[in-house]
């Protein structure tokens, strides 16, 4: 397959190619004479650690930046973008992981916006634009799962992706970049972007195609492309680069298994959750020793996250009991579950767990307003001791303790959600997703975090869409669907494609049992 | 691609402020109550140009002092709402209200002591319905006090059945005009309340708390604050606020009137609050940015009306100026956000 970009169309021009394309921010150097191209017909991936280069580089494709240096070809002709607008006309479109769409607009209000055919010069054509619509949806299969009158802010995260494909195809499309399209996909919807993207690319669209995620990058470009620090530092063809040569080309140095364990001291029962039930959670049982690393495994919407929020108390709990170290949990509000000795780190940082415009230190001490203070007035000693303790020992790179978190990194931001938790000493900590939108050392890191504290004999629950990471770090994995858990499995007896069918399969059987 | 941030002029001249002898004082005061301090430098020379022959004088001073001090109060009260991500809007009705049961409670008592717990404790109630509207009520803050303002309000006239109560105690009338060791009576209350929210904010965890849940009401809720119960709390500080305000208009002007503090007390408090630096968005802000924008408004209005600015004149003059903070308040969030 990769036989279409590397040899297919010989002789034409790249369909869209940066020339010496350099560009600066005050004193970051985001992009150093960066020099790429991609050609039509061939799905290139483009991968770096954060703040390797990557987004600079499609917002310069996109036009919203404009290079410092160098230039930009567009099928051979150079063009200068000075806004998103020049991109769309040379059917050059980026699609963002949440696309712009108006919510309170209908899938095909949203599709054919600025497009739409009137009847009798006046009235807006209905009948057409749903015809043209179930089109679309048809080509994309999903004319069964959505109707062109659904309200577009109805829509799942997957779904929006694949309308504003739909849209960038309305016009030519000639090159499409996805900017890390699956951070918040499941692994089905996942599977169904990637067939869109290799129709595409079949089609003769050049595709880019940014991840952090390995094993997509493998499965789907047929070229990879690598930038650290702002410059292309290898190229190659898929097949000829093997996963542990991207990984060391992006990091710029050889990483060592990702998922060190040694075997773990179990202790006693920690966490016990019984027959917990909420809106979205159904009859939930089971239980976390301390030391060990249960994992949760499910689809998106298996109800996964609302189960972390049930037991931090942050969703009401219509029946059911939590209880830590055998003493039962109020489950009223999260500050409950953290008087228990429940940390919860969600799954968006920056909308749940940070404040962005504050501090570093300000952001660990949030949860720990007892050791920080005297008759509710702040210690600065004692704070700066507790942080400053956390970021060392975290290794949270950040330029003091009062930058803003805002200015880290995606690693760097997480650690300090575990930081704000590990200021109080939790004897339950539950993670989810903890490492999206973190980079492959980051990770590393993470990983070894979670493995030093379930040896402190914290429990741990982790949350995960990655498999790779379920199977790597959970010695325990519950696999949850449609509100229930409905499997749980010893590490030495999961596999992806087991923990994969448990997860679907009793997605089907919930559906046809609601459709009977 | 967070980390990157442009560095524009304004970031370097910052730079090089901050290296040198007055990098230490910016540093401290923050940048935007440094450009505050500039403004108020700036009008301060400009009237003092105009007028020499009587701005500079101690009178004035004190009479800027004296005009400001309870805008002052509620100002800092707002900006400590604002900071929290709300809005109360019905302050100016319940200093009406305050004055009015302050006259009444005079009378009945013989007691200013008394007659002011009596004010300050209608405000805070006024203030606990307000939180709770806004909390268990789940109404948006600007809806929720645009209505008990009115009901406030309507209040206030009920029971003074529309009239103006005059207030004859002597000892009441002190906080209006005495001094205390030169010190007029009005510009102590406000120095003393400033300086206890200042605290506040600055060295409590509290404040601290008040600031995150203005900065995100989820991710204070999911680090373990009771967000409802500080809301509840910010809330019933600003009507207790507000009634304190209003022991100051009743002392000033001898009588309690239900139509005082309708005149836009509320929006000019919003307006320095504003201009003090708090994003109405919530989550940023300072008690000394408060109190730099009641400063400008009261050199503001007090230079106008020396240098004889026809009053409609003035009225456009301030508007102006709360235009001009909101854009700048919304080019540094640009800048630093």
């Amino acid at each position: 397959m990769s036989q279409v970009g590397s040899t297919g169309r010989r002789g034409e021009a790249p369909a869209l190619a940066a020339v010496g394309v350099s560009k600066r921010f005050g004193v970051v150097r985001a992009l150093d004479d960066v020099t790429l191209a991609v050609r039509s017909g061939e799905i290139l991936a483009l991968v770096g650690e954060n703040g390797a280069g990557k987004s600079t580089l499609v917002r310069i494709f996109e036009g919203v930046y404009r290079p410092d240096q160098g230039t930009l070809m567009a099928e051979g002709v150079q063009r200068t973008l000075r806004s998103p607008a020049d991109a769309h006309a040379l059917g050059i479109r980026v699609i963002h992981q949440e696309p712009d769409i108006v919510p309170d607009l209908t899938i095909a209000e949203n599709l054919f916006l600025g497009d739409f055919r009137r009847l009798h010069g006046l009235f807006l054509d209905r009948t057409d634009l749903a015809r043209r619509t179930q089109g679309l949806l048809a080509e994309f299969g999903l004319e069964n799962d959505l109707s062109p009158w659904m309200r577009a802010g109805d829509l799942k995260p997957a779904q929006r992706q694949l309308m504003e494909i739909m849209r960038a195809l309305r016009r030519g499309l000639k090159v499409l970049a996805l900017d890390e399209p699956t951070s918040s996909l499941t692994e089905d919807e996942a599977q169904r972007l990637f067939r869109v993207a290799r129709r595409l690319r079949d089609d003769g669209v050049g595709v880019i195609y940014i991840s952090h995620r390995m094993r997509e990058v493998r499965d789907l470009a047929d070229r990879v492309a690598v930038l650290r620090d702002g410059r292309v530092v290898d190229e190659r063809p898929t097949i000829g680069f093997p996963e542990a040569e991207i990984v060391q080309a992006m990091v710029g140095r050889p990483i060592a298994d990702l998922y060190e364990r040694s075997a773990r001291n179990l202790g006693p029962i920690a966490l016990s959750v019984t027959g917990l039930t909420t809106a979205r959670v159904h009859d939930v049982s089971f239980d976390v020793r301390s030391g060990e690393v249960v994992g949760l495994a499910g689809l998106m919407g298996a109800g996964r996250s609302e189960l972390a929020e049930a037991i931090f108390g942050h969703d009401r709990a219509l029946a059911g009991s939590v209880a830590v170290d055998g003493h039962p949990v109020r489950l009223r509000s999260p500050a409950d579950a953290i008087a228990a000795g429940i940390g919860f780190a969600p799954e968006d940082r920056k909308s749940q767990a940070l404040l962005l415009l504050r501090s570093v230190k300000d952001n660990i001490s949030l949860a720990v307003p007892d050791l920080i203070s005297r008759f509710d007035f702040i210690s600065d000693g004692a704070e700066r001791r507790i942080a400053g303790g956390l970021v060392d020992r975290l290794r949270i790179r950040t330029p003091s303790l009062e930058a803003p978190v805002a200015n880290l990194s995606g690693g760097n931001q997480q650690k300090v959600v575990l930081g704000r938790w590990l200021a109080r000493r939790p004897k339950v900590l539950i993670l989810d997703e903890p490492t999206r939108g973190v980079d492959v050392g980051a990770k590393a890191e993470i990983y070894r975090l979670i493995a030093e504290l379930a040896a402190e004999g914290i429990a741990l629950l982790v949350i995960s869409s990655e498999m790779p990471e379920l199977l790597g770090l959970a010695d325990r994995i519950l696999v949850m669907a449609g509100g229930r858990v409905v499997h749980e499995m010893p590490r030495g007896e999961a596999s992806e494609e087991r923990i994969l069918s448990l997860a679907m399969a009793d997605n089907l059987t919930e559906t046809s049992a609601a459709a009977e | 691609m967070t980390d990157l941030k442009v560095e524009s002029v304004a970031d370097a001249v910052d730079r090089r402020l901050r290296r040198s002898g007055l990098g230490g004082l910016i540093e401290r005061v923050g940048t935007h109550n440094f450009s505050l301090l500039i403004a108020l430098a700036v009008l301060v020379a400009i009237f003092g140009f105009l007028r020499p022959d009587v701005f500079f004088l101690l009178r004035n001073i004190l009479n800027i002092g004296q005009a400001i001090a309870m805008l002052g109060i509620l100002a800092t009260a707002q900006t400590i709402v604002i900071i929290s991500g709300g809005l109360d809007i019905s302050v100016g009705a319940v200093v009406g209200m305050s004055t009015v049961c302050i006259a009444l409670a005079v009378g009945w008592t013989g007691s200013p002591l008394l007659a002011i717990l009596f004010g300050v404790a209608v405000g805070a109630i006024a203030g606990i319905v307000n939180g709770l509207i806004i909390t268990v009520g789940r109404i948006n803050a600007v809806i929720a006090t645009l209505g008990t303002m009115a009901v406030f309000r309507g209040v206030a006239f009920i029971i003074s059945n529309g009239q103006s109560i005059s207030i004859f105690d002597p000892a009441f009338r002190f906080i209006g005009d005495g001094r205390i060791l030169g010190v007029p009576v009005t510009i102590l209350t406000l120095v003393i309340v400033v300086a206890i929210f200042f605290v506040l904010m600055r060295y409590t965890v509290t404040g601290r708390n008040i600031y995150a849940i203005g900065g995100n009401p989820l991710v204070a809720r999911l680090a373990g604050l009771n967000v409802r119960a500080y809301q509840i709390g910010i809330y019933t500080l600003s009507g207790a606020t507000a009634g304190l305000a209003g022991m100051l208009l009743a002392a000033r002007t001898g009588s309690g009137q239900p139509i005082s503090g309708s005149e836009g007390l509320e929006l000019e408090a919003i307006t320095a609050a504003v201009l003090g630096g708090c994003a109405l968005t919530g989550g940023k802000g300072t008690i000394i940015g408060g109190l730099l924008g009641v400063l400008i408004i009261g050199v503001l209005d007090n230079g106008l009306i020396l240098t004889s600015v026809p009053t409609f004149f003035q009225m456009v003059a301030k508007g102006v100026l709360l235009i001009a903070a909101v854009i700048i308040a919304e080019q540094q969030a640009r800048r630093y956000g």
